[in-house]
């Protein structure tokens, strides 16, 4: 599958530009502020708003066509959608809301099964209960099984885990987890917590009042300096490493880098070898230093190559972009830091990575 | 001696004041039939009296509701006079001052020119779809109208056909607005200076029903009024005479 | 003295009209009401403004013009004739019409409510979910809007029960056709038979209370279970 949205409409407080090319495959994520424009794209996306000039084809399928007068309706397009705050449909029990969409595509197009769903959602106990007497977290997972019932061929996200407090979120992001993993079905997904998105997306798109600002890997779009996202507070890199080894005794887990020899260490239960395994380095937990030698208990000091740098969002601070073999690192020091150690573009560095957060 | 302003200002206020003290408001109840030539009539009553006639339109039996609930009607020109009788037994009227102001005449009107022969044989020819009375338990017209019928030999045929006017005013308004092709209503309401004033009309004759006779009485509200006295005696004279003959009354 | 055949015919008259013209309401005024809730047209204010005009406007006023219009000279007659029906005045079915301009707003307002209250969500769900705009109707709309329809339904026919100056204008008190309860009552009151004006008075105002005792009561029921 893939996505192809040209999408232009004047809105009373912005205006809807995006160009976007989406892979097939995973959950590409569309990151920004609030009044990026996120929601509004993905809702033309789907069809709930008709923007003035479009042009949205969907796996071959055109979906809009501004220029033909061609506008698919969304019941009319093979899409799932989770809104933000589940709306389930009240009058209807948890198995009725489920069955709604589930009754409306042809037996033959059922790829996604009753069990599967229920199962990958921890929803099974709940299908006699009506909405009201569901959690904000159980009707969110309600929520995106019934979208997932299906079978979309595309499932849109706008923001599910916004409207819940963090201990329902980290609830359901295994779940969403899971889904990624196990289910074939291509997802776009509203975000503008940069956690969830290190966490799930595969593919970034950053939206800033309504235009594209970078579109790329999840990799390398947060790694990027020219863009705010390394300006947060939460800036960092996602590496998407493989499991090499497990220390027993140490509790140690050993990831290796992509396409390199070179490994991260990190506390953690064993996990089989090969397994991959997501990542999340903040640069706020990354300090340099020309000395590879010297102990340490920081667990990881890696060789590295600084590819650029520019001025962090206050005075005393500087970000730096590094190459470790391949895989791109990202590390706030002071400039002071900076200028006493004469760094520069090109210069060789150890990077001395204090805290690794194991994603998923 | 050379009458200054303010006293002549003064002069005028007595005269008028004492104009005004011998004119009077007089609250009359009228039956719907009545209403054209009361209207006529209190023009030249408020000329040569000075009285203002204040006039409230409907029908009998609900005036005699009212009555006797309280409203403040001083006198009363019903359509009948059953009515003024019963306000009359039962103590509501001041004794003997009633009396019958006129005598109405049915008539079987059309708003379509010549849709009714003067003869009426149009009712037995039987082609038309509504026939508008007003309500006989609650109009005298109206059960005239049923007596009509009786006598002719007609109620069976027209029973299908009859459509009820709450009143001779509602009776009137079904065939005018064309809704009932034809109808009986009071002669006064298509009659004026001595024909017939729109439409076509057989004017009953009076053997074929019970008259219809109009009894007027001064209520026990109006019984220290000057202006009721003077009402009654002016519509026992001359003037209202001619005027009520002229709307089709007999007398 | 209790009610006699022509008082039942009355009642009987009374519940046939109250029950066709709430029905036929419901027919007309819910996509009336569904329109009004959902349209960004500027047409919307006349047109929520029409539907109004029979709370204001006295029911005689109302009965007036229809007479005008529906007999033969009329638009509605004209129309009438021409198809074939006569005139509608003096008929049923013209006391059908009337009191359905009559009872218009009682049932369209309610219903228009609950349209609106249901608000854009739940159709983009069920959008997404694969239901058409006709489908979403049945299976999303009318469910959560029922409230609305049993509370246009009640209305609409006890204000169709009580009406009074329509009939009067247009009805012409034919028994079995366009007599009913509250002419009825009129009739005893002018010929004085009060006896029997009070019987039937008192069980209109019976009924009505049973109806609407019926409505508000639900509100208490099914608060007590959930």
């Amino acid at each position: 599958m893939t996505l192809t949205a040209r999408i232009r409409h004047r809105f009373p407080d912005f205006t809807l530009d995006v160009d976007l090319h989406l892979p097939g495959r995973g959950v590409s994520a569309l990151f920004g502020q609030s009044g990026s424009g996120k929601t509004t794209c993905l809702r033309c996306l789907a069809g709930l708003e008709q923007a003035a000039d479009a042009y949205i084809e969907v796996n071959g399928q055109v979906w809009q066509d501004s220029q033909r007068g061609l506008f698919l309706p969304p019941h009319q397009r093979p899409l799932g959608y989770v809104f933000q705050e589940a709306s389930l449909f009240t009058h209807l029990s948890v198995r009725r809301n489920l069955e709604y969409g589930w009754r409306r595509i042809r037996p033959h197009q059922r790829k996604v099964q009753w069990e599967q769903a229920c199962g990958l959602l921890g929803i099974r106990h709940l299908l006699e209960r009506m909405p009201g007497h569901l959690s904000g977290g159980e009707r969110q997972r309600v929520g995106i099984a019934r979208a997932l019932l299906t079978s979309p061929g595309l499932l849109l996200m706008d923001e599910p885990l916004a409207a819940l407090d963090s201990q329902r979120k980290a609830e359901i992001l295994p779940y969403l987890e899971r889904l990624h993993d196990e289910l074939e079905i291509p997802v776009v997904y509203v975000s503008h917590a940069q956690d969830e998105v290190a966490r799930l997306a595969d593919h970034l798109v950053l939206l800033d009042k309504g235009q594209v600002q970078a579109s790329g890997p999840v990799s390398q779009t947060l790694a990027r300096l020219d863009l705010p996202l390394a300006l947060g507070d939460d800036a960092g890199v996602v590496i998407e490493g493989r499991v090499v080894g497990h220390d027993a005794d140490y509790q140690l887990l050993s990831l290796g880098l992509p396409g390199s020899t070179l490994h991260l260490r990190v506390a953690h239960g064993p996990l089989a070898p090969g397994s991959a395994l997501r990542a999340k380095v903040q640069a706020r937990d990354v300090s340099l230093s020309l000395d590879g030698q010297g102990q340490s208990s920081i667990l990881n000091r890696l060789p590295a190559v600084v590819t650029g740098w520019r001025a962090a969002d206050n005075n005393a601070h500087v970000l730096v972009s590094l190459d470790v073999d391949g895989t791109a690192l990202l590390a706030r020091i002071t400039r002071y830091s900076w200028d006493q150690l004469g760094l520069a573009v090109g210069s060789g560095v150890w990077g001395q990575i204090k805290a690794v957060a194991v994603l998923a | 001696m050379p009458v200054s302003p303010p006293r002549l200002a003064l002069l005028g206020l007595f005269a008028a004041l004492a104009f005004n003290a011998q004119a009077d408001e007089v609250q009359v109840a009228v039956a719907a039939n009545f209403t054209a030539p009361i209207q006529a009539i209190a023009k030249d009553f408020e000329a040569d009296t000075g009285h203002k006639l204040v006039a409230a339109y409907g029908a009998t039996g609900q005036f005699y509701t009212q009555i006797k609930n309280g409203a403040p009607f001083e006198v009363f020109l019903a359509a009948d006079d059953t009515t003024p009788a019963k306000l009359e037994s039962e103590g509501d009227t001041v004794k003997g001052s009633r009396f019958t102001y006129a005598v109405g005449t049915l008539a079987l009107w059309s708003a379509k020119d010549g849709y009714v022969d003067s003869k009426g044989e149009v009712l037995k020819a039987n082609q038309y779809q509504h026939l508008s009375i007003a309500n006989p338990k609650a109009a005298p017209y109206g059960l005239a109208a049923t007596q009509v019928l009786d006598k002719l030999k007609l109620t069976e045929a027209t029973k299908a056909k009859i459509v009820e006017g709450q009143n001779i005013t509602q009776a009137y308004q079904f065939v005018s607005t064309g809704n009932a092709e034809l109808g009986f209503v009071a002669l006064s309401q298509i009659f004026k200076d001595g024909k017939v004033t729109s439409g076509s009309a057989w004017i009953v004759p009076a053997n074929l029903h019970d008259p219809i006779k109009q009894d007027a009485v001064i209520l026990d509200k109006g019984k220290d009024s000057a202006a009721a006295k003077a009402l009654v005696q002016y519509l026992k004279g001359p003037k209202a005479a001619a005027i009520i003959k002229s709307y089709g009354y007999e007398l | 003295m209790p009610l006699d055949a022509s008082d039942l015919s009355a009642i009987w008259l009374t519940v046939k009209l109250a029950s066709l013209t709430t029905l036929l309401l419901l027919v007309i005024g819910t996509p009336i009401a569904w329109w009004l809730a959902r349209t960004r047209s500027r047409l919307r204010g006349p047109v929520g403004a029409v539907v109004a005009l029979p709370l204001v406007l006295p029911p005689t006023v109302i009965g007036f013009y229809l007479l005008l219009a529906m007999g033969p000279n009329g638009f509605i007659g004209h129309a009438t004739q021409a198809l074939g029906l006569g005139t509608l005045t003096f008929s049923f079915a013209g006391l059908v019409i009337g009191s359905a301009i009559y009872s218009l707003p009682f049932v369209v307002q309610p219903l228009q409510n609950a349209f609106t209250a249901i608000g854009d969500r739940p159709l983009e769900v069920a959008a997404t979910l694969r239901a058409s705009p006709w489908d979403c109707f049945f299976t999303v709309v009318m469910p959560l809007a029922r409230p609305g329809f049993v509370t246009a339904s009640i209305l609409g026919f006890a204000h169709t029960v009580g009406e009074f100056g329509v009939v009067l204008m247009i009805g012409g008190n034919i028994p079995d056709k366009t007599r009913v309860v509250s002419v009825q009552i009129y009739d005893h009151v002018e010929a004085m038979e009060y006896g029997q004006a009070h019987w039937l008075a008192g069980a209109m105002l019976v009924f009505s209370f049973l109806v609407l005792l019926a409505l508000y009561g639900r509100g208490h029921a099914k608060a007590r279970w959930s």
